[in-house]
Order: C-alpha cells, then structure tokens, then sequence
C-alpha cells in the first residue's frame, strides 16, 4: 500500500460568527499525484487549502502529514515538506524578486544561517522553471498580476517541497504560462515524485493534466474521483448550481461548455 | 529545466550574497557611527583641551562626566529607537510605523510622566519604577493600537496610524493633565520628557540603559530572520517555519524595551526611528537581516550628530534633541507620504 503524503479526516472550518466554511471533508494525497479542487465561488476550496497549508487550524477532525497530525510538526521541518502559493501577495516594501524566491530556501537552513551560492542557484532554477528569470533583479510591487504569481510559484519551487498546495494559480496567467505551469508540474511529478492539491476554474485543465478531482459545493464534497468519473454533465450542474453546463470526454480530454 | 524560453543573466547584484552585503554595511555604518561619535566629543560649546585632559580637572569633567556620557546616551537611544523603528515597519507592514506615530513614544511618556507625579523614585530590584512604568505604557500603547487596528487576522494600515495619532493625542492630553495637577518641580521634569533631552551627567544610567538594552538588540537581531519574511507577508512568513505568534509576542517586548527604556531617559525623540531605517533601505537593500543592524549603527550616529546640532546651532542656550528631530524629521515624514508609487498599501 503506498504511503500517503497527506491526508484530511473530516475537517470541519468555521469563521468567527459564520456559517461552516468547511463541513466533513476528506482527502488523501500519495506521492506524485495532481489533486485538482473545484467548486463555485464561496465553496470552501481556498478554506481548505489554508487549514492544508496550516495556516487555519481545522475545528473539527484532523490533517495528517506523513501519517503525523500536521499541528505536531516544527513548523521549519514541515515547510521543507508542503509549499504555499496562495491567490496573490501584496507586498508593501520593494523586496527584489531574487530576494523574494530566494525566502523559499528558509526551511532549509538554520536560524543565523544565510544562503549560500547553491540557494541562489537554486532560486534562479525556480525562476527559470517559471519562464521569470528575467524579472530577478525587478521590484515585486513594480510587476503585473501574472508576473507576480509567477514569482510566488517560484519561490515554492525553490523552497524543494514534496507537496505543493495552489489557490487558483492560474487565474492571472496568460496562456503561454498557464501551459508552463501545467508543464512543470507534471515535469516535477516525474523527476522528484512532487504532488499538487491546485484550486483551479479550469475545468479543461483538470480533465487533461490532474489524477483526481475534488469537488466542493457549500463547504461540503459534492463529488471525487477520477476526471471522467467527476466531470460529468449533471454532476457539474449540481456542483456550479448551472444545467446548462456540458461535459464530454473526447479521447484522453474531456470537454466542457456551457449549452446555449 | 526550463519550460519557457525565457532566461536572461541577472544583474550580479541581485544576486550579491547577503553576507557580503550585511559585512558591507556593517563596515560603512561602523565607520560613520565611529566618525559622528568622535566628532560629538571634538566639538563643542565648551572647548576642551584633549591634551590636558589627564592635569586638568575642569576638562577631565567636562569631557568624562558631561560629554562622553551625552553621547553615549545619543548613541543608545538613537540606536534603539531606529531598530524598534524598523522592526515595527516589518511587523506591521507599514513603512509610516515607528515608536512616534504608532503613540508608543506617547505610551512611555505617559507612564513616565505618571512615575514622577507619583513621585516613584524607588527601584524595584534595582530597576527605576520610571523605566519600569515607561515600559508598561510602551508595552500597552503597542498592544492597543494593534488591536485597534487589527481586523480579522489584517492589520489596516490607515487605522493603524490613525489610532496611533489620537493615542498620542490621548497622551498628551493625560500628559497635560498631569502637569496642571502636580507640583511644579514634577511639572518641569515631565516638560523635559516631553520635549525629548539627553542631559545626563555620569555613567550611571548609561549603565543602566545598557542591561535593558543590549539584552533586547540581540533578541531582536535574533528574529531578524523571521522578520524579514514577516516584512513581506504574514501567511508566506507562517507557510515557511515562522512561528508568527510567537516571533510577535517577542518583538513587541524587545521594543517596549527598548522605547520604554530611552523614553524614560531621553523623553520623547520622534522621526528617527522612521527615517532611519529608510535611509538603510535606499543604501543597502531591503533585507531586514541587513537593515535591522543597519538602523542600530546608523540611528545611533544620526542622533548623536543630531544632539551635536542641537548642542552647538544656537548662539545661545541649547535645543533640545527632540527638537532637532522634529524639525529635520517631519518634513522627511512628509516625504514619505508623497512616495505612496513605491508603497502602494499604505
């Protein structure tokens, strides 16, 4: 049986004052595996990935990181493990890129240590990786939307994690990017067994490029499974509360629109 | 690997390593500090003859138990109001933050002022109950703000500085009212606090300043790591092994220290501990772990060179270091306001 990488066991999330943000969710990642989460705006997915992250602790139920509840582990060994890349970051100080993507090489050093030539080199690898290594030496706050979400995917990839947890990367990606992005993790899912969880709108994407699917509909799974085993018409009109969405599997693909 | 074919060579110095350029400004701060303190103690409104110093009694007091400790107290005071300046700009995120405009100056006053009224001059295990009682309104004013500002897990610049005005607004007017009620001698020392001095005659208190403070600059170049990833953004900072809490909890007590403690000795200096680590920023970069040592040396030699102008400006009579800052310091302020391009989130 393969060991899973991370594993929620009825998680529940509840905001101060709200309603449940997250009900009874459950998932399980194993090495090399692109989990992609879907669902409508309001949904819970970018709640789920932050109590994944660590960032929210979960009111009910447990997150378990190589079998180990993820509260347990010293946050520096457990951020050489999962990597963040959240929706967007604004920066107030002109931080340079460089600088920025080369944070993700904190965990792996100790507490007066500072990086060496190979967590630059590293650095520069990510930002290569990203199609950004000729924004190393700009300003983060002078870079566009898409620039930016380059340069944080960048530094999770520099921070060499097994798990990478997206909210929406490719949301301000142009094409030529989103397709690079896509790439390279399938890239790193070949060459260093990297797993994703992604929050994606792009259902197309999914259908092509992810192992499984997890769909969240008002906090709660609406459905999970294989791409041909989610993407399905009357499960997508549940799931987006939309009948007039259409899903079809053509060949490896699955195709989806919205009928007139 | 590259997925896109896009790669160019970097300018080398992004990519200069951090040691070189923390070892750099060390090196050029250092030698600023160490030609600001030498010129503080060459001039002066009273000449003294260096040559005599070990026959002649007049010069050896002049220089050992009025200048050399009046520029010793610059230095630490200046040194820690600038480092407490830019751990509070990277803590809250916000380039306007420093010990003035988030009323924690105001803090320490008030619980200095309400020290001496009190007529607290006893020491609680050699502690002053002033430094003490400056540091309790440090620590709150700090803790009150935050909250104020706070909403959720966001810290809204605006309010930030705006409830850092009216709690300095809050605590002048206490300040005031505390003057109009007690006896006139209280009065004048709580007036001097206000204004902000660095009049000390002997060692003593610098002695006693430099048991709080040294404590707090290593403990806070010991989060400077973290701050440095704090500095851009809370959730990346937690997502890469920051205990966030933690590291908060720690630098607000290093910096009700530290501003508690020159506060209680000095009154309250403003703008420097803004403008200083500003100016290390536009020399050296943004790197915290660079521009919190930075601001210690280069705080340290701007007010001790400010206290020099305050000492020698006037033909007659001296200004008062507060003074001088405020003067030099607002406007700088105001030039920061109008760079809002290059801090868009405030």
């Amino acid at each position: 049986m393969t060991q899973l990488l991370m594993e929620a066991r009825q998680v529940d999330f509840t905001y101060p004052n709200g309603p449940h943000a997250v009900r009874s969710v459950s998932l399980a990642a194993s090495p090399a595996m692109l989990l992609a989460v879907i669902g409508a705006n309001g949904s819970g997915k970018s709640t789920l990935i932050r109590m994944l992250a660590g960032l929210l602790r979960p009111s009910a139920g447990e997150i378990l990181l190589h079998g180990k509840s993820l509260d347990t582990w010293e946050p520096r060994l457990r951020a050489r493990e999962i990597a963040y890349v959240p929706q967007t970051m604004t920066m107030v100080f002109p931080f340079r890129v460089i600088e920025v993507v080369l944070t993700g090489r904190t965990p792996h050093l100790d507490t007066f240590q500072i990086e060496q030539r190979s967590d630059y080199d590293k650095a520069l690898e990510a930002l290569e990786m990203v199609g950004a290594a000729h924004l190393a030496d700009r300003p983060f706050t002078t870079l566009s939307g898409g620039e930016r979400q380059m340069v944080i995917l960048a530094r999770a990839l520099a921070q060499e994690p097994r798990l990478l947890l997206l909210d929406e990367p490719s949301a301000s990606l142009d094409l030529k990017h989103r397709a690079a992005l896509i790439r390279t993790l399938a890239g790193l899912r070949s060459s260093r067994n990297l797993s994703a969880i992604m929050i994606t709108h792009d259902l197309q994407l999914t259908g092509t490029f992810f192992d499984r699917i997890l769909a969240l509909r008002c906090g709660e799974v609406a459905a999970q499974g294989t791409p041909e085993e989610v993407l399905r018409s009357e499960l997508l009109a549940e799931i987006y509360d939309e009948p007039a969405v259409r899903a079809q599997r053509v060949g490896s693909q699955t195709l989806v629109w919205l009928d007139q | 690997m590259s997925l896109v074919g896009s790669v160019s060579s970097t300018n080398e110095h992004a990519t200069q390593p951090v040691l070189f350029r923390l070892t750099r400004a060390v090196v050029i701060l250092s030698l600023v500090l160490a030609a600001s303190v030498a010129l503080a103690l060459l001039v002066g409104r009273q000449h003294i003859d260096f040559s005599r110093l070990s026959s002649d009694e007049f010069d050896r007091t002049l220089f050992f138990r009025l200048r050399l400790p009046r520029v010793a107290m610059g230095l630490l005071i200046g040194a820690s109001l600038s480092a407490s300046g830019a751990a509070l700009q990277a803590l809250f995120r916000n380039p306007l933050a420093d010990p003035f405009t988030l009323g924690v100056s105001g803090g320490g006053t008030l619980g200095a002022s309400i020290a001496i009224a009190a007529g607290w001059s006893a020491r609680v295990a050699g502690v002053p109950l002033v430094f003490l009682a400056s540091f309790a309104g440090a620590l709150l004013a700090l803790m009150l703000v935050r909250s104020i500002a706070r909403t959720g897990a966001v810290i809204v610049p605006g309010a930030l500085l705006l409830s850092g005005v009216v709690l300095n607004l809050i605590s002048g007017a206490a300040v005031l009212t505390i003057q109009y009620v007690t006896d006139p001698n209280s009065a004048l020392q709580i007036l001097r606090w206000m204004i902000g001095s660095l009049d000390v005659v002997g060692f003593a208190e610098i002695w006693r300043m430099l048991i709080f403070l040294i404590p707090a600059w290593i403990g806070l170049l010991w989060f400077s790591q973290s701050l440095h990833l704090l500095a851009m953004d809370h959730d990346t900072a937690a997502t890469l092994g920051v205990n966030v809490r933690r590291c908060e909890t720690a630098v607000h007590l290093l910096c009700a220290v530290m501003i508690g403690v020159s506060v209680a000795v000095g009154g309250a200096i403003g703008f420097v501990g803004l403008l200083v680590p500003h100016a290390v920023r536009l020399m050296f970069g943004e790197d915290l772990r660079i521009v919190l040592p930075g601001s210690l040396l280069l705080g340290a030699a701007v007010l001790v060179l400010a206290d020099l102008l305050g000492r020698t400006v006037l033909s007659s009579g001296e200004l008062p270091v507060g003074a001088v800052t405020g003067l030099l310091g607002g406007p700088g302020f105001l030039w920061l306001l109008r760079r809002r391009q290059r801090y868009s989130a405030l």
